[in-house]
């Protein structure tokens, strides 16, 4: 009587561990199957992280299911190495990669930050581009000095050398009454 | 002449000025006096009387004439000084470059030669001459020297020796005409000789020489290790580490980067060094890692070098035995990492979690899990004014 007990205890809590091991990979399908196949990029340099551009790449994201990858163009001066360590860009960097992984997470959408160095934005994009995949790019464009985005020549560039679709926000003109 | 190698001993500064030469000189006296026989193998006084003064008594060797592109220069003497054969020579300005047509193309080189010859010798070098602090120097400065030594120079000194002011003091030497001639004092005031320019040296100076200090410290020693019981009690009482050293433990996944990000920042509030560590199953290392893990691991590396950290990439089946490993090697006195990956229930039943098994395998080491916020429980996303 007794053995046959322990044996139903013991048949219960296999059952029980089981179901809990069925319900853990189950989660872990549904999270894989969540995880988006393709990525925007965002690049943005220390002086101009324009939050139109954001909500319209994270929008973006969030509606194609794709990964956000925000991409900081760390500027390197020419009198140093461009292989240095820039622990005050990465000072400056990192916050605002925390910032925008968390605004990403709140709406859902999956983050991969970067950052690149160069000498100067197109030198740091033009790296990005090598060593990053990536179907689309939302860019902020500073038209006539206004917003926190590329000059219009840097747009331009990116306009001519960027792989695959490029968004360039431009910020609105102010309205005269 | 000895047969033994000679012992070589560093006076090391922030900057001109703070007296190195002035110290290898006085204790050069004070060996001469001990009775041993000394000589100068080439001093740079900078036409400071102090300095000057100081080498009296001493001999001086001869130093050698040549000429470069018609202006005439005077180089150390190596050929001079290993026939001469003293017990010590003190040779200012180890960073120094040789003109064309010498027997090495640096002076450490000479240095070298002299100390295989079984002659001691006491030298002088700034903190920004070192290899390995050029380009930090420089950002700190923007000053960027020509002359540099690998930094490995340095740590086979048998001794090196902090010459320390303070940057107001040093500033005051300066205006006093001690470092420099009157006419190019206002020069040295507007370019190179600022407080914070010489705080960041000095910091530089200190940290460079205290992680000297560490890494002999820590390092076996030379001779075989004994086993007498009070020995080893010794070593087991001996701290492992003065300064922190941080170990992030890092998966292939774009959730690696906010464990480095909070490793950075913890690293830098401490002023540590960071160590990156992703631990690769054996075989994989080649044609079998996905392009998405070799595309992260480069991500990784780039990240790692911009912050100025260093990415370890080991390989073994066991992710524990391998942090530990690197943790005790790299003197690790803290080590971050993301939460667990959920276990299956059999690797529940018959092995610790990793945290627990860092924290049994690694005694007196911090371990940090790094939280991964997208399991944080969080309000809609029609509430999110973001969208």
């Amino acid at each position: 009587m007794i053995a046959a007990v322990v044996a139903l205890l013991v048949g219960l809590a296999l059952g029980a561990l089981a179901a809990l091991e069925f319900e853990r990979r189950r989660r872990g399908r549904a999270l894989s199957r969540r995880a988006p196949v393709h990525r925007i990029a965002f690049p943005f340099t220390g002086e101009g992280l324009s939050e139109p551009a954001l909500v319209a790449a994270l929008r973006l994201a969030r509606a194609e299911g794709a990964t956000l990858m925000p991409v900081y163009l760390a500027l390197v001066p020419l009198r140093l190495s461009v292989e240095v360590p820039l622990p005050v860009e990465a000072a400056q960097a990192l916050p605002l990669l925390e910032a925008i992984e968390q605004r990403a997470l709140r709406a859902h959408v999956p983050v991969d930050s970067r950052i690149e160095r160069g000498r100067t934005v197109r030198h740091a994009m033009r790296e990005m581009m090598e060593h990053e995949h990536f179907e689309r790019m939302v860019v902020a464009a500073g038209a006539n000095g206004l917003g926190d985005g590329f000059s219009a020549e840097d747009v331009a560039w990116l306009v001519e050398h960027a792989p695959g679709e490029l968004i360039a926000l431009r910020p609105a003109q102010p309205t005269t009454p | 002449m000895s047969s033994q190698h000679g012992r070589l001993k560093v006076f090391i500064g922030m900057a001109a000025g703070v007296g190195k030469t002035y110290r290898m000189l006085q204790e050069g006296q004070a060996e001469a006096e001990a009775g041993r026989d000394v000589v100068v193998g080439y001093l740079e006084p900078h036409g400071r009387v102090e300095t000057e003064s100081l080498a009296a008594g001493l001999e001086v060797l001869p130093r050698r004439r040549t000429h470069y592109r018609e202006t005439p220069l005077e180089e150390m003497n190596l050929a001079a000084i290993l026939a001469r054969a003293p017990e010590l020579c003190l040779i200012d300005e180890l960073a120094h470059t040789n003109a064309p047509g010498m027997e090495h193309e640096k002076r450490y080189e000479d240095v070298r030669e002299v100390l295989e010859a079984g002659i001691d010798v006491f030298s002088t070098v700034n903190v920004q001459h070192l290899e390995s602090l050029n380009d930090q120097v420089t950002q700190l400065t923007g000053t960027r020297v020509r002359e540099t030594i690998p930094d490995a120079v340095l740590s086979a000194a048998d001794e090196v020796v902090l010459i320390d002011v303070t940057p107001e003091a040093l500033i005051a030497r300066l205006r006093a005409g001690k470092v420099y001639p009157s006419e190019r004092v206002p020069a040295a005031l507007n370019n190179f000789f600022k407080v914070e320019n010489l705080s960041a040296l000095r910091e530089t100076a200190l940290r460079q020489v205290a992680e000297g200090v560490e890494v002999k410290r820590l390092a076996p020693p030379p001779t075989v290790a004994s086993s007498r019981r009070e020995d080893r009690l010794v070593k087991a009482a001996a701290p492992q580490a003065i300064s922190e050293r941080l170990l992030a433990l890092v998966t292939l996944s774009p959730r690696a980067q906010r464990v480095v990000r909070r490793a950075w920042r913890s690293a830098q509030r401490l002023g540590a060094e960071l160590d990156l560590l992703t631990v690769r199953t054996p075989g994989r290392a080649g044609g079998q890692t996905s392009s998405e893990e070799r595309e992260q691991l480069e991500a990784l590396r780039r990240l790692a070098s911009i912050l100025g950290a260093q990415l370890l990439v080991e390989e073994g089946d066991d992710v524990a035995e391998v942090a530990i490993r690197v943790a005790r090697e790299r003197g690790s006195t803290y080590v971050l990492m993301g939460a667990p990956k959920p276990r299956n229930a059999w690797r529940r039943l018959t092995q610790p979690a990793l945290p627990f098994r860092l924290l049994r395998g690694l005694p007196g080491v911090d371990l940090r899990i790094v939280a991964d916020r997208t399991l944080r429980e969080e309000p809609p996303a029609p509430e999110e004014p973001l969208l």
